[in-house]
């Protein structure tokens, strides 16, 4: 599946975006996959600091994935 | 049906533009309200010559689409308009924009604050601010993640 990461992240993890091959069944796996990239990817892919969104909409750790999907993580939004 | 009117642009807009949009040919609408917001120096200990703004374009017209949704099944609206600016702003620039007709002003009141209060707390744009001593992310507020959440309980 492909990932996105954009703002803060984009930048403190120097990575815009990267193709992961899983199965990862759910948004916890494929973050705690992530998180083991290193410890900057544990720092700030952590819950409550990134968000998640799945094909374009909001989504929790909960959420079911599949092949095909776009996954993004980011900050907080700041727009408006 | 309703045709929305949606813009995620580097251009500026005009006000009084958009706000002819909203009449033009409008028999049935008896309110329209607006909201411009502007930039401003976000960071009290620092100055802000710059900004610039992020987004996740794929998302931005999904989520933009599915607030306004949102409005239309709480209140009978008639025109909306929403333009939020990208890129590079500089202080006192306008940024966004949301106008929306309706046949009562309460329901255009209502909208147009719940399009604005959902957008600062669900839509993917960030903000970076220029000052003398480099740029900073803006950091996300709670009072608007608070003002999100008292629209849905309502």
């Amino acid at each position: 599946m492909k990932v996105l990461l954009f703002a803060q992240l984009r930048e403190l993890l120097g990575c815009s975006e990267l193709q992961i091959d899983g199965p990862y069944h759910h948004v916890a796996d494929l973050r705690l996959a992530l998180q083991e990239k290193g410890t900057l990817w544990q720092e700030y892919l952590a819950p409550g600091k990134a968000l998640v969104a799945v094909n374009q909409t909001l989504a929790d750790d909960r959420h079911g994935l599949g092949p095909n999907d776009e996954v993004a993580f980011f900050p907080p939004v700041t727009g408006g | 049906m309703h045709k929305d009117y949606i813009q995620v642009r580097v251009e500026n807009f005009s006000l009084a533009e958009e706000y002819l949009q909203l009449c033009a040919g409008n028999r049935q609408d008896g309110a329209v309200v607006t909201f411009v917001g502007l930039v401003r120096d976000f960071n009290q200990d620092a100055t802000v010559e710059s900004l610039f703004l992020e987004h996740y374009p794929a998302m931005t017209d999904k989520s933009l689409r599915g607030i306004i949704q949102d409005a239309r099944q709480r209140w009978n609206l008639g025109r909306i308009r929403l333009i939020h600016r990208v890129g590079n702003l500089t202080l006192g620039d306008q940024i966004v924009f949301v106008g929306v007709s309706a046949r009562h002003r309460g329901d255009a009141f209502c909208a147009c604050e719940f399009i604005m209060d959902n957008l600062k707390a669900r839509a993917p744009f960030w903000k970076k601010e220029g000052t003398p001593s480099g740029d900073r992310w803006v950091e996300a507020r709670q009072t608007d993640q608070d003002k999100a959440r008292w629209w849905a309980t309502r």
